[in-house]
């Protein structure tokens, strides 16, 4: 799976979560790769799995209780869960750096703004204080902060929600990580300051060839920003694709509910389109596939309901998990299912 | 404005304004002008949507409509009652009237009530039911926002977000009100369910005849909801039209910078975008003239000096803007 351009190319990996009420499987068999330079999108909403494959990356997963149970992450060839948690600060904030979705709550309201981009630049570079504070200053300059001089003196009350966001990519970069992982970058803000933010994301990757992992929920950021993307439903990878092929002619139904059910400018039709139920709460997902209970073809098919059907690769660049995706079954599993539960369904149409 | 005969509600001129206290004696240094001087109306069963950013002002206009903050300056009159002079009893009743649904379904409920007495309080309180009547009448509104009655006894942890809203939406309803105001009733839930709930929304609008003022940020939700749309802008309207003409021509700079800066969902359409640059201007400090100019492309010398009123510039009837620069 490790290609030339290949930069992380997470394989198989699940995370589990243990409690007195259970297990939570909140990261199943989840794969990607991510290309050198290039911006990979995982989206999906609350409770998917998204930021807990995150984490997973980052060896982050909280403890105890969480713990990746499977599968491998390699970074730059190199194999992280093998690493030692020394040889991972290493790698943590230096090669692979992190923002989050709550500018306000992940920056440290006692220090300044410099103090904490110069925390992160000395923890990893053997740097003088004041070339230290001379870099977060330019740090600030590059993210696009008035008067940088100024600010990085200040603390993060004195930010609005746009320049704390500016900051924590001042942070992140600072040590010029070959992946930014950015985890909502943009959900708090307002979306006059969304452009702007990642506006600033996108001229970073190309003044630094970094790539990016986006976590988001927002398929129009997506649409915008990602080269490749990969849609998460319920702990698994549901679909795979270039971003171009995916919005033109999505694969999943659970993909295809989603983009008929935004409400976009200048199409008001009189209703929505909607995909039924909720969100299954990880303690309790379906049997099956797990979308079967929200699909509009899966919700009464045995073998929907009762096998889960694993990622595969149906054209080339797009991998999918459906049963019912064009391209998805064997012959013999096509047999095999009239044997077992009698004629196929017809697919409708609309999916 | 716009005061037709069957105007439900009307807010003139209304301003709302809270004072900067400083010092050991709290004197009062300064305003925030969190609504700077508002007017809109709205017919009954039509749909009015307020739109911005955070901090524009949008929230203290609702409020202000029901006295949760009071209001500086201005008039509101609600069904021929004039609200900011209402006496104890006239402002009970109007309560009645006018319910609210809010944006974060997990803390606008009471996690010690069960559904039941969360939805049937209003009863009790404004209508003194007799309990088995509310009990019946709690069952039906559970139906009628698509939840089961049976759930009647179950209290709000055990419920989704998105089940949660409907709840908040079955007390909203509880009362039978005339105006509901829906504060951001969407930017909290998954895209999945979102778009359940604005159905179900304008389902129970039909149905009931309601009149929604809708609060949100996001001009694509607005669209799909609301009839006659206001932009606003710290504390002020800058843009009001028919929705339907406001996203065919948006004339205030303003209007068209945040209909740009909505991702669209088509990487076809990529960098189509014109980004709008700098922030909003503290509320402490606002800039003199029109307070977008320090954002605005196309700012000239009048807009760094004099506030533009907002006035019907276009060939299209009700559509105004407070703009110096549309309809030179």
């Amino acid at each position: 799976m490790v290609g030339n351009g290949t930069l992380l190319s997470v394989e198989n990996v699940s995370t589990h979560f243990f409690s007195e009420e259970g297990v939570t499987r909140a990261v199943q068999d989840v794969s990607f790769s991510i290309q050198k330079g290039k911006t990979f999108a995982l989206v999906g909403e609350s409770g998917c799995g998204k930021s807990v494959t995150a984490l997973s990356i980052m060896r982050l997963v909280p403890a105890p209780g969480g713990k990746i149970v499977g599968g491998q992450i390699v970074f730059e060839g190199e194999n992280l869960s093998a690493l030692s948690e020394k040889q991972m600060r290493d790698v943590r904030g230096n090669k692979i750096a992190m923002i989050f979705q709550e500018p306000m709550t992940s920056l440290n309201p006692v220090y300044t703004v410099g103090n904490q981009i110069v925390e992160a630049i000395r923890l990893h570079q053997k740097k003088s204080t004041g070339r230290a504070w001379a870099d977060a200053a330019e740090m600030l300059r590059k993210v696009g902060i008035a008067d940088p001089d100024r600010r990085v003196r200040e603390y993060p009350h004195q930010m609005s929600g746009g320049m704390r966001q500016r900051v924590m990519i001042a942070m992140a970069v600072s040590c010029e990580p070959t992946l930014l992982i950015a985890d909502e970058p943009t959900t708090a803000l307002d979306v006059t300051i969304q452009a702007q933010i990642l506006d600033l994301l996108d001229e970073l990757q190309k003044q630094n060839g970094m790539s990016i992992l986006l976590i988001t929920h927002d398929l129009g950021v997506v649409a915008e920003r990602a080269d490749d993307v990969a849609v998460m439903y319920a702990s698994r990878i549901a679909e795979v694709a270039d971003s171009r092929p995916l919005f033109a002619e999505p694969l999943h139904p659970y993909t295809q509910g989603l983009l008929k059910s935004l409400p976009r400018l200048g199409l008001s039709d009189k209703r929505l389109r909607t995909i039924p139920g909720t969100v299954p709460e990880p303690l309790h997902f379906p049997g099956g596939c797990k979308f079967h209970p929200r699909c509009p073809i899966g919700f009464d098919d045995k073998r929907c309901q009762t096998i889960e059907p694993e990622l595969r690769e149906v054209r080339p660049g797009r991998r999918v998990g459906c049963w019912y995706a064009p391209g998805y079954e064997t012959k013999e599993e096509f047999k095999e299912y009239e044997s077992k539960y009698g004629e196929h369904k017809s697919v409708p149409a609309e999916c | 404005m716009a005061n037709t005969n069957r105007c439900l509600l009307s807010v003139d001129n209304l301003k709302t304004y809270f004072p900067i206290r400083k010092g050991l004696l709290r004197r009062t240094v300064g305003y925030i002008k969190a609504v700077d001087g508002i007017s809109f109306g709205i017919g009954a069963g039509q749909a009015l949507g307020l739109v911005g950013e955070s901090g524009c002002g949008k929230t203290t206009v609702a409020r202000s409509i029901v006295r949760l903050v009071p209001p500086t300056e201005g008039k509101v009159v609600f069904d021929q009652v004039d609200v900011l002079s209402a006496d104890r009893d006239e402002l009970r009743e109007l309560r009645r009237q006018i319910s609210l649904i809010f944006q974060d379904p997990f803390s606008s409920l009471n996690p010690r009530m069960t559904v039941g007495n969360i939805i049937g309080e209003p009863l009790k309180i404004q209508k003194k039911t007799a309990s088995r009547e509310v009990t019946e009448r709690v069952a039906v509104l559970l139906s009628k926002v698509g939840l089961s009655p049976g759930h009647i006894n179950r209290y709000p942890h055990e419920f989704s977000g998105g089940q949660r809203q409907r709840i908040g939406i079955a007390r909203a309803l509880a009362l039978e009100p005339k105006l509901v105001i829906c504060d951001e009733p969407v930017s909290a839930l998954d895209v999945s369910i979102q778009s359940q709930i604005l159905n179900l929304l304008k389902d129970l609008q039909e149905e009931f005849g309601l009149t929604y003022l809708f609060i949100a940020h996001d001009l694509a939700v607005i669209e799909f909801s609301c009839d006659i749309v206001a932009v606003m802008y710290m504390g002020r309207i800058v843009e009001q039209a028919a929705a339907e003409e406001l996203y065919r021509n948006p004339l205030h700079p303003y209007t068209s910078a945040l209909m740009s800066a909505i991702p669209q969902v088509d990487p076809s359409l990529r960098g189509r975008r014109t980004a709008l640059g700098g922030e909003v201007p503290s509320a402490f400090n606002p800039p003199a003239g029109c307070p977008f100019h320090p954002r605005c492309p196309s700012a000239n010398s009048v807009c760094r000096k004099q506030m533009p009123a907002l006035e019907e510039k276009s060939d299209y009837e009700g559509h105004f803007v407070a703009c110096w620069r549309k309809g030179q």
